[in-house]
């Protein structure tokens, strides 16, 4: 016990934000163009801890990507303070960007023509590896990654996997303390995708302090110390994926598959006293209502009752998943 | 010495990915030979002062100006489009060790350029390739490169920034090959855009090539083209520190 406060004392921010705040200026029009502010990343602060693997959550559009961008400097926040390692994002980007590597999902950001050894061994000489540890440096990124044998060959011909690796590799050629993931199992297949968990994973093991930003639930749940929500430029939760579980926990989902869900049904059944959220899946030839009640309260009937009469198929009551919660979060935005 | 290192290292990664774009080779097949013939046909129309050699070697640097310009404009867009421009921006060393190697390589891209137009020249209209200075021509030659590069290196801090900035790589091409006097002879041209055309590299350079080819004094011309290197080593450094801030801020390193 007294070795574990220790421990915790010893504790240090690695990354911190305070207050990020990012905003957007885009045109429409071409003569007459008018000029409107995104506010993309709105107060967002937090803290990770050495060596933890932290999750920013949230859907497509959240902020996530911008927020990781202001983290390793490619773009400077239009208000508040960020910090690696104590080195400010904007005034030491140059300190920061040696201390981090940094991987962004999709097949992008690969020297096409190239092979997947010339892109790793100009990145190396680009992160200031020596020369002499260079060749096996990248030797042993190409077996992490599971790369090895095929580096000599043009990335072009990579798939999107292979290039998703070579990403990571390129990440990590300077052995960087601080690591920042940006979705990247987006576009994997599962065999794909569970392998680079598994690399993530180790990662972690070998004390990376780690930023992953998806919005696989699951992903968050397998692999994250700790998630923040974040949902339109603000963080709507924070804790453990234990602790976020908790938060909905009380309560029951109530799925029913419907053949036609008439207009209006999302709206009704959401006035419904009892009804925390109301989403919707779409099936093959129907659409799965799932809503989350409030603990024991029955609304299976009243839900019926809303859907005129439409044809349903399959209804069946269940605890909620963290995934609920992750839906609740960004639906009561 | 690793700055030194960082730049040929990153002017072998570019020059090889450069050569192994299909585009890149074509245009460099098919521009000599259509440069070549300009340049016969204009000192044959022309009645011109000089050699004909004089002519060709003016005809060969716009194909080194062409490479420099699209390339070094072409590879930035090129990089924003296949999305490594981020990721050479984020790295630790200033970000003109990072450009830098990139416009030099697109220059000596351009070599290529000026030697098959001489070569096509040599084949097709008997263009005399005798060089009256050679030790002049071989320095001339790389000084060349470099000062192309390095104006090459300017241009391209402005494509860190915008978006659209190919519409820029149109505009100067033409204007170029008249301004510095390798389209038709300075002297032809207007007074003013006499001073213009000594701010420029390539004017000196030029110039530096054709009296090294036609027995003149090329080592003045290759001081001034070394000088104005430095200046626009000095300008480019300043400059892409500018847009590269700028470009953070405004969020215009990525398409969209």
């Amino acid at each position: 016990m007294a070795v574990s406060a220790v421990a915790r004392l010893a504790v240090v921010a690695v990354v911190e934000a305070h207050d990020l705040y990012r905003t957007y200026r885009t045109s429409t029009g071409t003569l007459r163009r008018k000029w409107h502010n995104v506010e993309a990343v709105r107060g967002v602060s937090f803290e990770i801890q050495e060596g933890e693997l932290f999750g920013l959550l949230g859907p497509n559009g959240a902020g996530k990507t911008t927020t990781i961008k202001m983290l390793i400097t490619l773009l400077i926040p239009t208000k508040g303070t960020a910090s690696v390692l104590g080195y400010d994002v904007v005034k030491d980007a140059r300190e920061v960007r040696r201390r981090i590597g940094y991987v962004f999902g999709g097949e992008r950001g690969v020297y096409e023509r190239l092979s997947g050894y010339d892109n790793l061994r100009y990145f190396a000489e680009l992160y200031g590896v020596e020369p002499k540890e260079i060749r096996p440096r990248i030797d042993y990124l190409l077996d992490l990654v599971g790369l090895k044998g095929r580096e000599q060959e043009r990335a072009e011909g990579y798939s999107r996997g292979m290039k998703q690796r070579l990403h990571i590799a390129r990440g990590l050629l300077h052995d960087p303390p601080v690591v920042f993931l940006d979705e990247p199992t987006i576009g994997l297949d599962p065999v794909g995708a569970r392998e680079l968990r598994a690399t993530i994973a180790s990662l972690a093991a070998a004390g990376k302090t780690i930023l992953l930003t998806t919005h696989y639930m699951f992903e968050a749940d397998a692999l994250c110390d700790r998630i923040a929500v974040i949902n339109r430029g603000e963080i709507v939760a924070h804790g453990t994926p234990a602790e976020l579980k908790r938060d909905v926990v009380e309560g029951a989902v109530v799925e029913v598959e419907v053949f036609g869900l008439p207009d209006g049904t999302v709206e009704r059944v959401r006035d419904l006293n009892g009804v925390t959220s109301v989403s919707i899946e779409e099936r093959e030839q129907a659409q799965l209502l799932i809503v989350q009640t409030q603990p024991e309260v029955e609304l299976t009937q009243s839900i019926l009752g809303t859907l005129d009469g439409a044809s349903v198929g399959r209804i069946s009551r269940r605890e909620p998943t963290l995934e609920d919660a992750y839906v609740t979060l960004v639906a009561e935005e | 010495m690793k700055t030194l290192r960082l730049i040929w290292v990153g002017w072998k990664f570019h020059v090889k990915s450069l050569t192994l774009s299909g585009f890149f080779i074509l245009t460099s097949v098919l521009q000599p030979i259509i440069f070549a013939s300009v340049a016969y046909f204009m000192f044959r129309a022309g009645a011109r002062e000089g050699t004909l050699l004089y002519v060709a070697l003016g005809a060969g640097m716009m194909g080194i100006w062409s490479s420099t310009l699209f390339g070094s404009g072409g590879a930035i867009q090129w990089q924003r489009w296949q999305g490594t421009l981020e990721y050479c921006i984020a790295v630790p060393p200033p970000f003109l060790l990072v450009i830098l190697p990139l416009t030099l390589a697109t220059a000596t891209i351009g070599l290529y350029s000026l030697t098959a137009t001489l070569v096509w020249g040599r084949l097709f209209f008997s263009v005399p390739l005798e060089v009256a200075h050679p030790v002049a021509f071989i320095v001339a030659l790389p000084v060349t490169v470099v000062g192309l590069g390095l104006l090459g290196l300017i241009l391209a801090s402005t494509f860190i920034m915008y978006r659209n900035a190919n519409a820029l790589s149109n505009l100067l091409e033409y204007p170029v090959w008249l301004v510095t006097g390798l389209l038709v002879s300075l002297s032809l041209l207007p007074f003013w855009v006499g001073p213009i055309s000594w701010l420029l590299a390539p004017t000196w350079g030029i110039n530096a090539l054709r009296d090294a080819a036609i027995a003149g004094n090329a080592w003045p011309e290759i001081a001034m083209c070394l000088l104005l290197s430095a200046v626009y080593l000095v300008i480019g450094y300043f400059a892409l520190q500018h847009f590269e801030r700028l470009a953070r801020e405004r969020a215009t390193l990525t398409l969209t």
